[in-house]
């Protein structure tokens, strides 16, 4: 039932208003709405009752093992929640001057210095609300730089042809072409290909490093070098940095500029799909086109600095400081850790990938990059399942739902058939690997004994499979009463 | 250690099924001369408690301040009931709803708010949210231009009154796309928009942006202003406040035939002020427009047993789909505040929302009527103001700011960065939160402030 399923007209909730409505007669009437929306008026428990249900129909990492490659989906400490609300935070204006707001910002300012440290980036600017926001204020200081150099013929952005599909979009937000680079069959960018394709038309390269195919970019030093002496810089997709934090640093690699998402590597919430955060970080050339606004720290107070005290900044991607609550997360969580706390994530979310890819080839399951390493993810090929028994990759996704685990990423990245890409991280214990992988162990046999059933899955969640075609084609985006 | 559960047995156990002796074994693909021991700048662990007691220390600080702030983001009552479900493990850790089946909570809340959104704003669609209010309008603006591709040149009206951190946010995300943006000026009497004629002779202007009320809080012709985008063949973006809508025309009403596309900050309904963010802007459209529409969208349908669902739809305009000619680069809505909003408006519904839109101007009110018979503070604008209003004072308004602070009272926001010619001005706000005594405080604390009157004692 929808919530608006419950309404009954002149049902109120007195205790959540002003108790009396307050005279607006000196609006002029033409500038007056008549009729009042129809949101739901339902009581303060129905609406408790429908929202508490409504969250048991999901999947959380609170509630189930959630093997989402490239996701990061990692435990999301309560202390993290609950000290990021504290009322004395959650009431500051952002309008207040940066002098009484000094607490916010100074853990605004430590949580930069320490993002600096982990990426081995000259500056860092915490704005971006997304790591696709990110994604485009790297491209755009990528862009500034070159601007400002009166360099105005390169066009081109390379991506690597796994990158994830921001990567590609970012790049012609930003008014440059995307232009694709094959991967060899070890999952190594084409090193010929990239040399062919680079020119005085190269503005980057967008890298994700360990890539999209779960494995560690091992020319990074000669990539960034073809680069580099092309006149082009290299971008840095941190959507994997949880697999690297504290043993290797984007900047030691050569790259120019760098987003972190937080919600993944900090493990701030996804929250069914944001907030999330992505900060940015660059090397010595590209720090005048930061984002605004930063925080700088003066040994005596906090200040915030924006457009008038950069000039070349490339500008402001929110009113204010992007997701700070994200980003105060991400802090408490930072100093739960500590620095060796950092390092161990790395440890133990690679030693969780690898041990489960070893225990999924022994169960029979076929791995992409067999010879490699994982590093905190892997991919899986259905291929032939797909080609044997007839069941897709989308298939064993829905039947793994019905073993209580959520499904891994499927068909990312596309170059990979029928692909499942695995990313336990570091919080799961082995007992939850264990039960995973016999779970995939038997829906393996299920495969071959009762094909029709693993494909006619979800058996046992709220909906079966959905009609996708039908939601795109009789557009249902709004419900109306007796519609 | 820190959310780690591995004990050194079961690491044995596993580094033995991989074959190897060690952990540091497992990153010998790395180059070793890429590598690094440790992390200098970053402080040793603390413990909860040790955290729980800075972040309490950090939060009292400057805690008593009372806000009259409004400039985009209003302190407006939140019920309890809302941050205790939001927060939910199941919907606080949850992703991005991929998988329907497992994602049915999240999802049908989903299309609940883009139900009430366009109730609100008396429009056909509405997607699942963007990051906030000046991005939206940015991606408005890129959507408008998509949406108006006959026209021979991408120009778009931004007037002055709209938000200026909007407009910097609209400038810094379209500036790669040959957009050119257009400031147009308000009227110093009424503090309303004015548009000169002839500006739209060229027939090359994709959009008008509307503010409702504008950034000086003053109430918009809405309807005028729409109807001559229209006859000009030009697309007009409602930029709008969601508690002012509960009582004013909302945009799908303005003029003939309405706004086409509305977005706006999304804080007001249940997201406390947290320094800026995260926030939520939504984004609402004629249907006509909704294939050119960014961001996530929620859609309705039945399962293989014709049981009701929800799931993802029109994914064929985004980036994982359509890669680099998708419609934005946007993977994520802001779903947790989406959450919240979403109970927050069911909690409240449309009488208790009225009665918040109505008690905000009404205080707002009351306070520009005392403190405008102070000697040297006058009301700036003669057109009626819906929650927030601009005030010209005889003293720099930086001072007259930092001496309310003595008072315990944010004043207002400065705006003599942003619009000089008015003076020494501050845009003010008081919401349904303040009582006739914060009222009255603030109004005493002016009247001192004004007069260089010593600070009134505490101790009562």
């Amino acid at each position: 039932m929808l919530i608006f399923e419950h309404s009954v007209d002149k049902r109120r909730n007195p205790s959540q208003s002003p108790r009396d409505m307050a005279d607006i007669s000196d609006l002029p009437q033409s500038c007056l709405r008549e009729t009042a929306p129809k949101l739901p008026a339902v009581s303060e428990m129905q609406t408790v009752r429908h929202y508490t249900r409504l969250s048991q129909k999901n999947f959380s990492i609170d509630t189930q093992f959630y093997p989402l490659g490239s996701c990061t989906m990692k435990y999301n400490p309560r202390a993290c929640n609950k000290y990021a609300m504290l009322p004395g935070l959650l009431r500051k204006h952002p309008l207040t001057p940066a002098k009484y707001n000094q607490g916010t910002l100074a853990c605004l300012y430590e949580l930069q210095e320490m993002l600096k440290d982990v990426t081995g980036m000259k500056e860092v600017s915490l704005s971006p609300m997304a790591g696709a926001q990110g994604e485009f204020a790297g491209v755009a200081m990528i862009r500034a730089y070159h601007d400002a150099r009166n360099d105005d013929v390169r066009s081109e952005i390379l991506v690597p042809d796994a990158a994830h599909g921001t990567n590609p979009a970012t790049a012609v937000m930003c008014g440059y072409k995307a232009r694709e680079i094959p991967t060899d069959k070890n999952g190594d960018v084409d090193l010929d290909a990239l040399r062919a394709a680079v020119g005085p038309q190269t503005a980057g390269i967008m890298l994700t490093n360990p890539s999209t195919l779960g494995v560690f970019e091992r020319k990074i030093a000669e990539i960034a070098k073809i680069i580099h002496e092309a006149g082009g810089l290299l971008y840095y997709d941190g959507a994997n940095l949880n697999a690297i934090l504290g043993k290797v640093r984007p900047g030691d690699m050569g790259f120019d500029v760098i987003h972190m998402n937080l919600h993944k590597t900090f493990s701030t919430p996804h929250g069914g799909g944001g907030p999330g955060a992505g900060p940015v970080g660059v090397s010595e050339r590209l720090v005048p086109y930061l984002p605004v606004p930063m925080v700088t720290y003066d040994d005596k107070s906090y200040r915030i600095i924006s457009e008038d005290d950069c000039p070349n900044t490339i500008g402001r991607l929110s009113a204010h400081m992007g997701n700070t609550g994200v980003l105060l997360r991400a802090y408490i969580y930072a100093r739960l850790l500590g620095a060796e706390g950092m390092v161990r994530v790395a440890d133990y979310a690679t030693l969780n990938a690898n041990y489960m890819m070893v225990r999924l080839k022994e169960k029979g399951f076929d791995m992409a990059y067999p010879e490699r390493r994982a590093t905190h993810e892997f991919i899986l090929t259905l291929k032939k399942q797909a080609k044997e028994l007839g069941v897709t990759a989308m298939d064993i996704a829905k039947r793994i739902l019905d073993y209580g685990f959520h499904a891994p990423t499927t068909y990312f990245p596309l170059l990979v058939p029928e692909c499942f890409l695995i990313e336990p991280t570091e919080t799961e214990s082995k007992y939850e690997l264990d039960a995973f992988i016999e779970a995939m162990a038997e829906i393996l046999q299920e495969c071959h004994r009762d094909a029709e059933m693993v494909k006619a899955a979800p058996h046992t969640l709220p909906v079966r499979r959905l009609d996708d075609v039908r939601a795109a084609r009789q557009l249902d985006l709004v419900w109306k009463k007796n519609a | 250690m820190p959310f780690i559960p591995h004990t050194e047995a079961e690491t044995k156990t596993m580094l033995d099924a991989i074959g190897v002796d060690s952990i540091e074994q497992l990153f010998d693909e790395i180059p070793a001369e890429l590598r690094i021991n440790k992390l200098s700048n970053v402080p040793v662990a603390m413990s909860e408690m040790e955290i729980g007691r800075l972040m309490s220390d950090r939060a009292e600080q400057d805690a008593h301040l009372q806000c009259f702030i409004g400039a985009g983001s209003y302190e407006h009552h939140i019920p309890a009931a809302v941050w205790e479900i939001t927060t939910r493990g199941e919907f606080y850790s949850a992703y991005t709803p991929y998988q329907a089946e497992a994602s049915q909570g999240t999802l049908q809340l989903l299309y609940e708010y883009q139900t009430m959104m366009a109730e609100i704003m008396v429009m056909e669609v509405s997607n699942a949210s963007l990051y906030d209010g000046g991005s939206a309008l940015a991606e408005a603006v890129l959507m408008a231009v998509r949406s108006q591709r006959k026209k021979t040149a991408k120009r778009i009206i931004m007037p002055r009154a709209v938000n200026p951190n909007y407009r910097r946010t609209v400038r810094s995300i379209v500036s790669s796309q040959n957009i050119e943006l257009i400031e147009v000026d308000y009227d110093k009497a009424s503090g309303q928009i004015v548009i000169e004629d002839g500006c739209a002779d060229n027939n090359d202007i994709s959009a008008l942006i509307i503010p409702q009320p504008n950034f000086f809080g003053v109430i918009e012709e809405v309807d005028a202003l729409t109807n001559w985008a229209h006859k000009h063949n030009i697309l007009v973006i409602g930029v709008v406040n969601p508690i002012a809508m509960q009582l004013l025309k909302a945009p799908g009403q303005w003029g003939e035939s309405g706004a086409d596309i509305v977005c706006g900050e999304g804080q007001p309904l249940g997201i406390p002020l947290s320094s800026g963010g995260p926030y939520f802007g939504f984004m609402c459209c004629k249907e006509k427009f909704v294939r050119q529409m960014p961001g996530r969208i929620i859609g309705r349908t039945v399962d293989v047993e014709g049981k009701q669902g929800f799931s993802l739809t029109l994914q064929a305009r985004e980036q994982h789909i359509r890669r680099s000619k998708a419609t934005s680069n946007i993977c994520t809505n802001q779903g947790l505040m989406v959450t919240a909003a979403t109970i927050h408006m069911s909690l409240l519904g449309a009488d208790g929302l009225a009665r918040v839109a109505a008690a905000s101007h009404k205080n707002t009110l009351s306070l520009i009527t005392a403190i405008s018979k102070i000697d040297g503070v006058k009301v700036a604008f003669n057109n009626p103001c819906f929650h927030e209003s601009v005030i010209q004072l005889a003293r720099p308004a930086s001072e007259v700011l930092d001496e309310l602070i003595q008072y315990g009272i944010l004043g207002g926001y400065d705006l003599s960065k942003d619009y000089p010619e008015l003076g020494n001005a501050i845009v003010i706000c008081a919401t349904e939160t303040k009582t006739d005594a914060d009222i009255a405080a603030y109004s005493e604390a002016m009247h001192a402030v004004m007069h260089d009157l010593p600070i009134a004692s505490n101790d009562q």
